[in-house]
């Protein structure tokens, strides 16, 4: 060893001393998420903590009035029906949209694609879950609510406005007709949660063993054969999975539901009626309600059932992929 | 066709003709997925910076917004934003990285880290307005308080600390926590362990070993993931919300104040924030600065992606084993 070299081993010498020290600050760092969770979950509940006894929690999930500053004299109501139906019809259309799509691409991209194609769509599809949520808000409410609009509702009294009005398809609200609604704020989300079942999904045709692939082959199996019988069965919690946090991913978004939803609390009877989500309740009213108040500490409670939903479907898709110990196969 | 190529015993067979002829569809149809999936994403992006094609230029980065952003430029929020970002890496950084090295090179394949597993993926999918709820809850209702009682004079308003740079650098860290966990376990885990191994056999200890070889050998991987956390942080509206961003704050336009516009435990102003305020809150703003905003805040994320791209496209490359 030459003496520069030597001379700088010694400098950083000092810091093998501190090998216990630095293994109990990695220890205590390694139980930061673990602390980060609990965190979470004990200061929303300390700011919920006071309305959970007091609420009616049959009239919270069964009502669709939620009133929290009513006029004087009149009692706030809370019920968060609509902000649930709100939640899971954005969702579910998200979810019709991405997972066909998602699938699709993730199969075309491990299986299908190869050399540059493979990898200029992998780098797309990254790029696409890069751009951030407070941005497909603003593409939702300039440029896709005003397609939506021009298609569903533009045109009153022809025959296609009338086509779409008893297909439940337009809304037959007038004054809905901005173009954000129920939609345009489920396509907004597929095209969020798109990336995330691609990325997830491809992770999971590819830890299907190459060997499966090879005895397909010798069977005689053509790629799509061999994607639909041999690589769909055998990844088949992976791709669940991945749908599954596509999902979670859908019911948590919130700017992006908050500007391209319409944000109306109500239970929609159409396709493009405006609704309401509950992540885009809580961030449109925190601004504005007191501290410590009823309303406030409802907008916590609806995120402690944020917060366990997310949490609920994340754990389940993790042990769908790594079952209950963790093994990975 | 002659008597001779059909009796080809491996021509293919009406029903394999048939088999082949629908994988090629299917081959074509997930390709069309792919293509809906892209070409939207091209044309949305090309119309938002045709549209902001006509604010965009270097005032227009430099200036401070004026008039309530109606005209000016984005430095204020810009400003805003690359502080939150490098307060957001301080906190994140060391811990996550931490972590993940507890989980690779420490822990054993136990339950102990199957739980830490279980919660890393948790936090990941916790979503962002809950985040924000928690930066609320515990450091703007919790912590500030408990710090003004120590630093703040009640006869002064200027000492008291207010949600600002700190409480929203701490929740989006919180938030990020999950994402550098995930990258630089990966980044470790592509060490081979034979290099462990050798390391060991000449004596060195656990953090010896990590120090010298495991960390040197996925550095770029760990700042790989640190960069993509970095777009992260830049473009996070629901987290920052309530705990320190505001719309508007009176920023110098000359001076180290233009470069040093904000104290830690002051309101802020920030470019997701501003985007959300600007396209539907403030009437008769014009359709350029929206989308100007909009272009400048998508310009920046795809550029700090792209480098990350490239950096482990790079890495790729280079490596020897």
């Amino acid at each position: 060893m030459s003496e520069k070299a030597n001379a700088r081993r010694r400098k950083f010498q000092f810091l093998d001393a501190l090998e216990l020290p630095t293994e109990w600050i990695i220890r205590l760092c390694g139980w930061s998420s673990i602390i980060g969770i609990a965190a979470i979950f004990l200061f929303i509940f300390r700011e919920a903590a006071p309305m959970v006894p007091k609420l009616d929690w049959i009239h919270f999930f069964t009502s669709p009035r939620w009133i929290p500053n009513p006029g004087t004299g009149n009692d706030a109501s809370f019920g968060a029906l609509a902000l649930l139906v709100g939640t899971f019809t954005t969702t579910f259309i998200a979810l019709i949209i991405s997972v066909p799509i998602g699938l699709g691409a993730a199969v075309y991209v491990s299986e299908f694609a190869k050399g540059k194609t493979k990898e200029t769509l992998k780098i797309i599809i990254e790029l696409l879950a890069a751009i951030p949520s407070i941005v497909w808000g603003f593409i939702g409410l300039m440029i896709l609510g005003p397609i939506v609009k021009w298609i569903f509702t533009a045109q009153p009294d022809t025959w296609w406005s009338h086509t779409m009005l008893t297909l439940h398809l337009a809304s037959a609200d007038t004054g809905a007709a901005q173009g954000t609604n129920l939609l345009t704020g489920g396509i907004i989300l597929a095209l969020m949660s798109v990336p995330l079942v691609v990325s997830l999904s491809e992770d999971a045709l590819r830890a299907v063993p190459d060997s499966y692939r090879e005895a397909a082959l010798a069977l005689g199996a053509n790629p799509w054969e061999t994607v639909r019988r041999v690589l769909f069965p055998a990844a088949r919690n992976g791709l669940l999975a991945a749908c599954m946090l596509g999902m979670g991913r859908a019911i948590g978004e919130t700017m992006a539901v908050l500007m391209a939803t319409g944000h109306n609390n109500r239970i929609p009877a159409a396709l493009t009626d405006p609704v309401r989500t509950m992540t885009a309740t809580i961030a449109a009213e925190m601004g504005e309600a007191v501290v410590d108040s009823d309303h406030y500490r409802m907008l916590f409670v609806l995120g402690i059932v944020l917060f366990v939903m997310t949490c609920g479907i994340n754990v389940a898709a993790d042990i769908i992929v790594k079952g209950v110990k963790g093994k990975t196969k | 066709m002659n008597a001779a190529t059909n009796a080809n015993p491996f021509a293919a067979s009406e029903f394999e003709q048939r088999k082949n002829r629908r994988a090629i569809v299917m081959k074509w149809v997930l390709f069309g997925f792919c293509a809906i999936l892209v070409i939207p994403l091209v044309g949305i992006l090309l119309d938002i910076f045709i549209k902001a094609a006509p604010v965009l230029s270097f005032d227009y980065l430099w200036e401070n917004p004026v008039n309530k952003g109606k005209q000016g430029g984005l430095w204020a929020p810009l400003m805003g934003t690359f502080y939150l970002v490098i307060g957001s890496l301080l906190f994140v950084a060391p811990i996550g990285v931490f972590a993940a090295v507890y989980m690779n090179e420490y822990a054993r394949d136990g339950w102990i880290n199957r739980i830490i597993g279980i919660t890393v993926t948790s936090l990941a999918g916790v979503p962002s307005i809950v985040h924000g709820l928690f930066g609320v809850g515990a450091f703007v209702l919790f912590m500030l308080p408990a710090i003004n009682r120590v630093v703040a004079d009640p006869n002064d308003r200027s000492t008291k600390w207010e949600a600002g740079l700190l409480t929203a650098s701490l929740t989006i860290a919180v938030m990020n926590l999950p994402v550098v966990i995930a990258s630089t376990r990966e980044a470790l885990g592509a060490v081979p362990q034979a290099f462990r191994e050798a390391c060991w056999n000449l004596g060195a200890t656990r953090w010896q070993t990590i120090r010298t070889v495991v960390l040197p050998n996925s550095l770029s991987g760990i700042l790989t993931g640190i960069i993509l956390v970095v777009s992260r942080a830049a473009g996070e509206t629901a987290p920052i919300l309530f705990t320190g961003a505001t719309f508007f704050r009176f920023v110098e336009d000359q001076g180290w104040g233009k470069i040093f516009p904000y104290r830690p435990a002051e309101p802020f102003m920030a470019m997701s924030m501003h985007l959300n305020i600007i396209s539907n809150q403030i009437s008769q703003m014009p359709e350029k600065m929206k989308f100007g905003c909009a272009a400048v805040l998508i310009g920046l994320i795809l550029f700090i992606n792209s480098f990350a791209i490239m950096l482990r496209v790079w890495l790729r490359g280079r490596k020897r084993w």
